[in-house]
């Protein structure tokens, strides 16, 4: 400014020349901050951005492990398909962006042109299925069925097909040996949803877009071991998406097999056995409903009484667990999950629960004896019990005058327990009860019922104890419901209703009555009857149950074997189990299950067997049959829903189970040679370090052969099952009864 | 400094200076504007670094060789300092006197652009290629002519003495001048380039002293002309959807705001120092379009940070600082005006170019002076810098 003079230069030429120089500067300024606000504000957004921008992974899948029954067959592998995929980049080289290779390939493929162009496009907003919604630096697969001659095609003209590859890759498969199916306890594999891939994003497993993750079973429980860690590389690539360095390699980690106490023998047996066993009791007629038994599921549970090891566990209905692979179309879906599918999805051996009825009493002889009752006193089995004008009626209104705890074990005599129970009931106070001790549902709480026995599969239920706390709750959630509908003089249903609103929250005389015979609202699963039964079978360690049994690396070095854990000890002393466990083979040998065993030829005296029967019975429903039974190895729990009874509906196929596991036949011979697994298996299979599998082999089927052998006949499958049950169920329930003389029914009203 | 008048007339006009004396005490080169030249050389050799960094590996326009680009812009820098040395000999009062001259032969080049002659980088036709790997970019030179042809006519009878501001009819004339090779600059179409002259126009008339009306009437038709200009579709589709980029450049990550997007993740990436020279993940894989050339500046902000980008602006405040001190500083209304219009012309044209990697100015295609590669460009801004040392060092010879 100074200047102005001797420039000789007008105020306004020289003012605006200031503003210009304010005006340049501030745009430097404005430079400046804009590049600060990018690089220091935001510079880590953008850091991030531009490393996503130029690094790319190829993604090389980790193959599967297998499952593996106890001897190392097979339940879940992979088969090697042949899998022809296109190179999105390699593609979009080609001046025609490929389309005349993708026209040529469809030609060799037996696909329209069209078909192929939609499976390679990408999936955004605007494109409709089928498109490909993975990384398109990923190579693209067109088809996982192309057979060895287009395959072949393919590779040996190799430069008629840039960017194609048909290369073999593993897809899961369920080999089913020996016809034995064990679907539910499998499980099955669906692809991964966009939440779980967010989700496991930071996770140590993360999941690749590509990935089939277990949705149910072992293949869920086990997930993590089974899928090992997909191989990585990144590459540096630039805005062409040419490579130009490549970041890091991880090599893909095949997964851990998974090595389990099933034996795929004894499963097929089981579920073979089970299956007849439901085919016959729908023949059957029942005289309550009058019509045929409606045996609508059922399960069973084979299990290693030392261990709490599961070496089968069958659930009816089933379903092809192949069913899923690759993807499973709606068809199956719904006949899967529809509302006329009748579930088969479901593990009934731990998530179907029903009142146990009488298989119940080792727990009601458990608490008796708790509570201060001697195990050898005498109790009157009278043919009913009255309670406040109220009938309890003992099965078939038998009267056996005064007997044992271990007596009315063995004839399932309702009447003793009913007594019981009520004295009880009234020491405990009654209606209104004073610090009431509650022996029979404390002991049904320490036998582990209530609760899951945690077994290494999903989503087991719990059952249900109905003891005074339930009841509170049961009756909160309810009692508007119960006193809207309720009448006095209504219907049995609205009488029910109008009793319960006024009083359900309250422990009633008939309820602990009903309970003591496992009735009511008891609920159990058979996994957690199996769990109890396999207790008292080994002095009274109450087993989580499992399946797998041991973790074997692909290259079999590392081997993580699961060992057996308790979730606590039946509250009974060592003389009372020694008690029991004679009362229970009486069951088997002149009790309810005799007729099943010793009077049809079981060699008790090499193999002693233990059994209780139990004939539940469900409101509006046919009866539930259960059967529990145990030797000092195994112990063997079969429930039918609306199945019959007991020993009548289940019966003959515990027996054939058994006989399949020792080799027994019919005359009660035992041929070491045909038995299938006289002791658990103890040893594992071994995998070399090349990932091969010595296992044994697993014949056609061996339920059928089972049967062949006991009878001898050339087609055992209809004349056998057929005979058997025959003999024993329908002709003759009469024979039956007389025979035994007591089924295992009980009134409970 | 400000003492100015301790400088008597003298002999060392460069007509008459000899080399002998260069060091001299007084002499021409202790006269120079030291911080100006030495920013400008600073500028071209980081320009340099931060052009090979970005065409070493582009094989596709290098030939191979991966010192192209890198040798040709040391030469460049090398022919426009000559040039530079050049116009400080001459003196911008002797180009003055040849304005008609220079103004017919720029008129020449940029017509001879719209004859086959001319070829299209980037959808903007403003080339002419002369054989062996070489072309000119005219429009370069227009900007220099305009500046000097509008002092020229605005400076005469202010620097007779005859008025204090320039009149109207001088104004008009002064104007005319510059709208014809504008108007065939248009045309190309080189729309960066008329953006240019339309703020050089503006700087001139500013400094001149001509009546606010008429910085505000031009400033007035300048709206109306961008008005008119998108109303009658008279810009290419191109031109349109980096417009559009520019507002919303999230509206096409793929297509139209590729540029601008890719160049914001480079310079964002780059943080306060920088991955590096030769290091930069976006640079190395290509991702920003004409890195050497108009997008140079996100090499620096990518591999040298927010400090080496810094500088760059820093480098550009210096030179265009003293730019304006020897606008306030000499005598001459003409040397005001000249130095006046250069400081309009570098200021928007390094806004522009720098204000476009940044994502606050719409994507054209003008390069940043002395960084960028692109020899017309550096040639005329070497020249421009010659003219400012000249109006610096010849200051004492006025009044």
């Amino acid at each position: 400014m100074t200047n102005i003079p001797e420039t000789g230069r007008t105020p306004r030429v020289q003012i605006r020349l200031v503003v210009i120089q304010i005006l340049v500067l501030s745009l430097l300024g404005t430079l400046g901050g804009r590049l600060w606000y990018l690089q220091i504000r935001e510079g880590a957004e953008y850091a991030k951005e531009a490393s996503g921008n130029h690094v790319q992974q190829v993604v090389e899948p980790a193959v599967r492990g297998s499952i593996l029954d106890a001897r190392g067959v097979p339940l879940a592998d992979n088969e090697t398909r042949l899998v022809v995929s296109a190179s999105r980049t390699d593609l979009l080289k080609q001046k025609d962006d490929g389309k005349a290779v993708l026209a040529k390939l469809a030609s060799v493929l037996g696909l329209s042109a069209e078909e192929v162009e939609q499976k390679v496009r990408l999936c955004d907003a605007k494109t409709p299925q089928p498109c490909w919604n993975g990384s398109p630096y990923q190579p693209i697969p067109i088809t996982d069925e192309a057979t060895a001659k287009q395959a072949l095609q393919i590779r040996e003209r190799a430069e008629d097909f840039p960017g194609i590859t048909a290369e073999p890759e593993a897809v899961r498969r369920y080999p089913a040996p020996g016809k034995s199916n064990t679907a539910q306890v499998l499980g099955y594999l669906s692809p991964v949803t966009d939440e779980e891939l967010t989700k496991a994003q930071d996770t140590d497993s993360p999941f690749l877009r590509s990935d089939q993750v277990g949705r149910s079973g072992l293949e869920r429980q086990y997930d993590k071991v089974l899928r090992g860690k997909a191989g990585v590389t990144r590459y540096e690539v630039d805005n062409l998406g040419r490579v130009i360095g490549e970041a890091e390699a991880d090599a893909a980690q095949p997964g851990s097999n998974l090595v389990t106490s099933i034996d795929a023998r004894v499963q097929r047996v089981a579920e073979y056995e089970l299956n007849e066993a439901m085919k016959e009791a729908r023949k059957q007629h029942d005289r309550n409903t009058n019509e045929n038994y409606k045996a609508d599921s059922g399960a069973v549970v084979v299990m290693e009484a030392k261990t709490g090891r599961i070496v089968a566990m069958a659930s009816n209905p089933t379903y092809d667990p192949n069913a899923w692979v690759g993807g499973i179309s709606a068809k199956d879906y719904k006949t899967l999950t529809g509302k006329a599918s009748n579930y088969p999805l479901l593990n009934r051996a731990i998530q179907g629960q029903s009142a146990p009825g009488s298989t119940f009493k080792v727990i009601s002889t458990a608490g008796a004896v708790e509570a201060g009752y001697d195990f050898n006193g005498r109790y009157p089995c009278t043919s009913s019990y009255s309670v406040g004008g109220q009938v309890f009626k003992n099965f078939e209104s038998e009267n056996f005058g005064p007997i044992s705890l271990g007596r009315a074990l063995e004839v399932s005599c309702d009447t003793v327990f009913y007594g019981l129970a009520h004295k009880e009931w009234q020491k405990d106070g009654g209606i209104k009860p004073k610090n009431p001790n509650d022996y029979f549902f404390k002991a049904a709480h320490q036998f582990g019922l209530g609760k899951e026995t945690g077994i290494d599969l999903p989503n087991e239920v719990t059952g249900r104890v109905p003891d005074r706390q339930w009841k509170q709750s049961y009756w909160d959630a309810n009692k508007d419901a119960w006193c809207k509908s309720g009448k006095k003089d209504g219907s049995y249903v609205e009488k029910i209703a109008y009793e319960n609103c006024l009083e359900g929250n309250r422990m009633r005389a008939g309820d602990e009555i009903n309970y003591s015979i496992g009735q009511g609202d008891t609920l159990v699963t058979p996994i957690q009857m199996a769990t109890i039964y396999a207790a008292i079978s080994n002095g009274g360690t109450l087993y989580d149950p499992t399946v797998g049994k041991a973790i074997v690396s692909a290259d079999g070095k590392t081997v993580d074997e699961i060992e057996p854990t308790s979730h606590g000890k039946l509250p009974i002393s060592k003389t009372t189990l020694s008690q029991m466990d004679e009362a229970l083979a009486g069951v088997a040998t002149r009790g309810t299950a005799a007729w099943r065993f010793a009077q049809v030829g079981w060699p008790q005296d090499k193999i002693p067997m233990h059994a209780k029967t139990g004939t539940a019975e469900v409101y509006g429903k046919q009866t539930t049959s259960w059967f529990t039974t145990y030797t000092k190895d195994y112990a063997v729990v079969m429930t039918i829903s609306q199945g019959g009874t007991g020993s009548g509906a289940s019966g003959p196929a515990v027996r054939n189970i058994y006989d399949a596991l020792y080799g027994v036949s019919d005359d009660g011979t035992i041929d070491k040679s045909k038995a299938l697994l006289p002791a658990p298996q103890a040893s594992l299979p071994k995998i070399q370090t090349d990932g091969t599998i010595k296992s044994p082999k697993v014949s056609k089927d061996p339920a059928k052969e089972q049967r062949v052998s006991q009878e001898g006949a050339p087609e055992p499958d209809e004349t056998q099952a057929a005979g058997t049950v025959q003999q024993n169920t329908s002709t003759n329930r009469d024979t039956r009864r007389r025979r035994r003389r007591r089924g295992s029914r009980r009134m409970c009203t | 400094m400000s003492g100015a008048n301790g400088f008597s007339v003298s002999g060392y006009g460069p007509e008459r200076a000899g080399w002998t004396r260069v060091f001299a005490r007084d002499s021409l080169a202790r006269r120079l504007d030291w911080p100006i030249l030495m920013s400008a050389i600073a500028l071209s050799l980081i320009g340099s670094l931060l052009v090979y960094s970005a065409t070493r590996n582009r094989t596709e326009i290098n030939q191979g060789d991966p010192y192209y680009f890198f040798v040709r812009h040391l030469m460049n820098t090398g022919i426009g300092m000559c040039l530079m040395i050049g116009t400080i000999w001459l003196g911008h009062r002797t180009l003055r006197n040849a304005v008609p001259v220079l103004y017919g032969l720029s008129l020449m080049g940029i017509l001879a652009v719209l004859t086959p002659l001319g070829s299209t980088v980037n959808g903007a036709h403003s080339w002419i290629v002369i054989g062996g790997g070489f072309s000119l970019q005219p429009s370069e030179f227009v900007k220099i002519t305009i500046i000097l042809g509008m002092a020229m006519l605005l400076a005469a009878r202010v620097d007779a003495g005859d008025k204090l501001y320039p009149d109207q009819r001088t104004v008009l004339q002064a104007l005319g001048l510059a709208a014809i090779p504008m108007l065939i600059v248009m045309l190309m179409p080189d729309l960066g380039s008329v953006m240019v002259m339309v703020i050089i126009v503006l700087g001139v008339l500013l400094a001149s002293g001509a009546s606010n009306r008429w910085v505000f009437g031009l400033l007035g038709a300048g709206a109306a002309g961008a008005v008119a200009v998108w109303q009658l579709h008279i810009l290419d589709d191109y031109q349109i959807a980096r417009f559009a980029a520019f507002a919303n450049p999230s509206l096409d990550p793929a297509g139209v705001g590729y540029n601008t997007n890719q160049a914001r993740i480079a310079i964002g990436s780059g943080g306060l120092t920088g991955a590096g020279l030769f290091h930069g993940s976006q640079t190395t894989g290509q991702f920003v379009p004409e890195q050497q050339t108009d997008f140079v500046f996100t090499v620096a902000g990518e591999e040298l940070g927010f400090m080496g980008a810094g500088l760059i602006i820093v480098l550009l405040g210096v030179i265009l600082w003293r730019a304006s001190r020897i606008a306030r500083e000499t005598t001459e209304l003409y040397g005001t005006i000249v130095a006046a219009g250069i400081v309009a012309w570098f200021a928007f044209q390094s806004f522009e170019n720098i204000g476009m990697t940044l994502g606050i100015m719409p994507v054209t295609g003008l390069p940043l002076p002395f960084v960028s590669y692109g020899g017309t460009s550096m040639f005329a801004v070497w020249v421009a810098l010659g003219l400012l040392q000249s109006i610096r060092v010849q200051r004492p010879m006025s009044a």
